[in-house]
């Protein structure tokens, strides 16, 4: 007879059973869950991350000269931008990107053709919206090539030479109102901690909610089975959830995003594990405190927000006060984006990946204890 | 008031005669670590030396309301007691204490030996428990439901034994059924099964019957008297005098306090009550003079006849003498409900 105080697995492997079967069950719930990632994915993905094009331009050209119509006409013909009309002075050029009129703003000095026949490198000066960072980032980075290839095709022969090795001409992008663009790649990869975090964070936490809901509790709470066994035994069924949600999100990153993925996979599903149990952790922690299943899911709301806001996928993690990095430095989601941004983008080992994952791992360790203190033996 | 705690005179007649075939079997692992007055071999010699469920001075508050207001109270091994009282009067709270559902603010006792404050964990494994609210899984089938809950106790060789539960119960047939899709009576037997399955040595059930029909609530009781014959203990709280009438005993609890602990006739005797049924022309007018006089206690309807209850019963022969000539009066025996609605009115608080 097992008149026992500790972990029995048999009984834990009893809870991951159950709730298997539940699962397949409660078809909604299910469906949720796939349903959620990718509903995110396809509108964080595309409205944030697709690659705008046709952009607003306005140009503010004192040179009238084969060069800059040269560029000006790359420019509209690169598709990523529009070349919506000539400017007179830098009031309007101002008035223009302000009112949202324009996305970018390219200025042309009086003197570039003579310079640029000299040799002189002079200056243009293309001026961007970036509020939305990833909006501009594709036209900025491709302003370059333009320039480049517009030149050498204008230029006489000595001086073309010259182009072909070093452009000659410095290309100054003010990125306007957001100084710290976003690359596009960085969404998607980002995108995993947050799903993740949303979704698994909300169905754990109406792990145990709902048993107290329906009454099941009673039952269960009446049976020698322990705290620590119903708690991972609600959390098991959900890690495998939760590497679905990886799957399909590297899935999407790589074939309907284009992510370029320089790391190893392998670093990626073998370290998330920590980051999917400190989510559930949560989860489940919550559910401890909720008296109902709306309250957990609010909880759960109110643990995801700050950690979608705080992590740095919202916001330029560097870009924020102090006090909102210390905060963010807590939450697990702002070492998980590290972490995968670092492998995914980067090509990060493993090894080398440890140390946005000891801050998770010390997370999880903490919440479950706290969800062990919390779960009520008794229905007081 | 009524209040007997307990009479050792009653263990002569008291049921607890299990078939000597099956002896009790009150924790059989529980001798090892537990205390010193476990129930072990205690027999029936001393009195409660046999109690399965021994408590004294349980209470427990929510807030500033107490629920369970210092209960003692004694279940002997083998026996069906029955727990009474009126809704709110604290008998599911009580029936949560013994298994470690709830802690008691105050008190102590022992189930089945162990402490119910500081033992939980060892009582659990011998207790069955069947809640007021059906709360086993409704989206696991009835097979799934009690393969979980062999699980959970660690009973060895599952599959044979589940099917044999289902077999036993007349489960078989919807074995594969969503529990959420049986009817009540059906949910009803699939809960029993549930918390009988592991062999408990004690019954907890709490109003296990209720909205059951009277064919199924039946079977139950049959069941449950079964399980009494092969020395199980049963505490059931229960609304239905028919039901009190099957328990070996029965206490009465009201707005948190025992209020009486017997044997049905030892209930009945008790009281005091005297009765007399009353039939003839105009009962409903007769009804309300008689409400009011003295030394009448209860004036209640049954079909063509009132019965008539009060303690003393010269003064309840003196209100009913005018009514002599036009109506047949004669003495009965007074029931179990007259005695329970007796005791809530001394009880009633202010």
């Amino acid at each position: 007879m097992t008149i026992d105080i500790g972990f029995t697995f048999s009984r834990f492997a009893a809870v991951v059973y159950k709730e298997f079967i539940q699962m397949r069950r409660d078809r909604v719930t299910f469906a949720m869950m796939i349903g959620i990632p990718l509903m995110q994915l396809i509108l964080f993905g595309y409205a944030i991350n697709s690659d705008p094009r046709h952009l607003p331009t306005a140009v503010l050209s004192a040179d009238n000269s084969p060069y800059s119509r040269g560029i000006v006409a790359g420019m509209q013909t690169s598709t990523y931008f529009d070349v919506t009309g000539q400017l007179s002075s830098r009031a309007q050029a101002e008035a223009a990107l302000k009112n949202g009129d324009a996305q970018f703003v390219l200025t042309i000095p009086e003197d570039f053709s003579r310079k640029l026949l000299r040799g002189e490198t002079p200056v243009l000066l293309l001026e961007a919206d970036a509020t939305d960072p990833a909006a501009t980032s594709g036209a900025v980075a491709s302003l370059r090539e333009i320039v480049s290839r517009a030149i050498a095709r204008d230029l006489p022969g000595p001086a073309a030479e010259l182009a072909a090795t070093d452009l000659p001409v410095t290309i100054r992008v003010h990125a306007e109102y957001n100084p710290e663009a976003v690359t596009q790649y960085n969404i998607v990869p980002g995108l995993m901690g947050v799903i993740l975090s949303l979704t698994l964070t909300m169905i754990t936490s109406l792990a145990i909610t709902r048993e107290r809901e329906r009454g099941t509790m009673e039952n269960l709470l009446s049976t020698p089975v322990k705290p620590l066994e119903v708690m991972l035994g609600k959390i098991t069924p959900y890690i495998l959830v939760g590497y679905i949600q990886i799957a399909l999100i590297i899935l999407a990153s790589k074939f309907l995003f284009d992510v370029p993925l320089r790391g190893s996979l392998v670093p990626i599903f073998v370290l998330s594990l920590v980051f999917i149990a400190a989510n559930l952790s949560v989860g489940v922690t919550l559910s401890t405190v909720a008296k109902n299943q709306l309250q957990a899911v609010q909880m759960s709301v109110f643990f995801f927000l700050p950690s979608l806001l705080l992590s740095g996928f919202m916001f330029p993690f560097r870009g924020m006060p102090a006090w909102a990095q210390v905060l963010g430095s807590a939450l697990p989601l702002t070492h998980y984006l590290r972490f995968v941004r670092g492998v995914l983008l980067k090509g990060a080992t493993g090894m080398e990946s440890l140390t946005h994952i000891w801050p998770i791992a010390i997370f999880f360790l903490a919440v479950i204890a706290i969800g062990m203190l919390r779960y009520r033996k008794t229905l007081d | 008031m009524t209040d007997i705690l307990f009479d050792p005179k009653r263990l002569a007649q008291s049921p607890s005669s299990a078939p000597t075939d099956a002896p009790p079997k009150v924790p059989a692992d529980a001798p090892a670590d537990a205390p010193a007055d476990a129930p072990a071999d205690a027999g029936l010699s001393g009195a409660g030396g046999d109690s399965v469920i021994d408590v004294q001075g349980l209470t427990k508050s929510f807030g500033s309301k107490v629920v369970v207001n210092n209960l003692s109270m004694r279940v002997r091994r083998g026996e069906i007691f029955g727990f009474l009282g009126p809704n709110g009067s604290g008998k599911t709270t009580f029936i949560r204490m013994l298994c470690g559902l709830l802690a008691a603010d105050s008190g102590s006792g022992t189930c089945l030996g162990w402490d119910i404050r500081t033992q939980a964990e060892r009582i659990k494994p011998h207790v069955g428990y069947m809640s007021q609210r059906f709360s086993l899984y409704e989206d696991l089938t009835v097979r799934e439901n009690l393969d979980f809950t062999a699980r959970l106790y660690g009973l060895p060789d599952r599959a044979a034994l589940v099917g044999d539960c289902l077999e036993h119960n007349g489960l078989a047939r919807f074995a594969d059924n969503l529990a959420g899709s049986l009817s009540g009576g059906w949910k009803q037997r699939l809960a029993l099964a549930a918390c009988t399955l592991h062999d408990p040595s004690l019954l907890l059930l709490d109003e296990p019957t209720a909205g059951v029909d009277p064919g199924a609530r039946r079977d139950f009781w049959d069941a449950v008297h079964r399980l009494a014959a092969r020395g199980v203990t049963a505490l059931i709280s229960t609304h239905y005098m028919d039901e009190a009438e099957r328990c070996h005993r029965l206490a009465y609890i009201a707005y948190g306090d025992l209020l009486a602990q017997d044997t049905v006739e030892g209930l009945i005797r008790n009281s005091g009550l005297v009765t007399w049924s009353i039939s003839g022309p105009d009962l409903h007018e007769l009804s309300e003079i008689l409400r009011g006089k003295p030394g009448v206690d209860q004036v209640v309807a049954f079909g063509n006849t009132l019965h008539v209850s009060g303690p003393d019963e010269a003064s309840l022969v003196a209100a009913l003498s005018p009514c002599g000539a036009t109506h047949q009066c004669r003495r009965i025996e007074t029931n179990l409900e007259e005695v329970f609605i007796h005791l809530m009115r001394g009880a009633r608080k202010p």
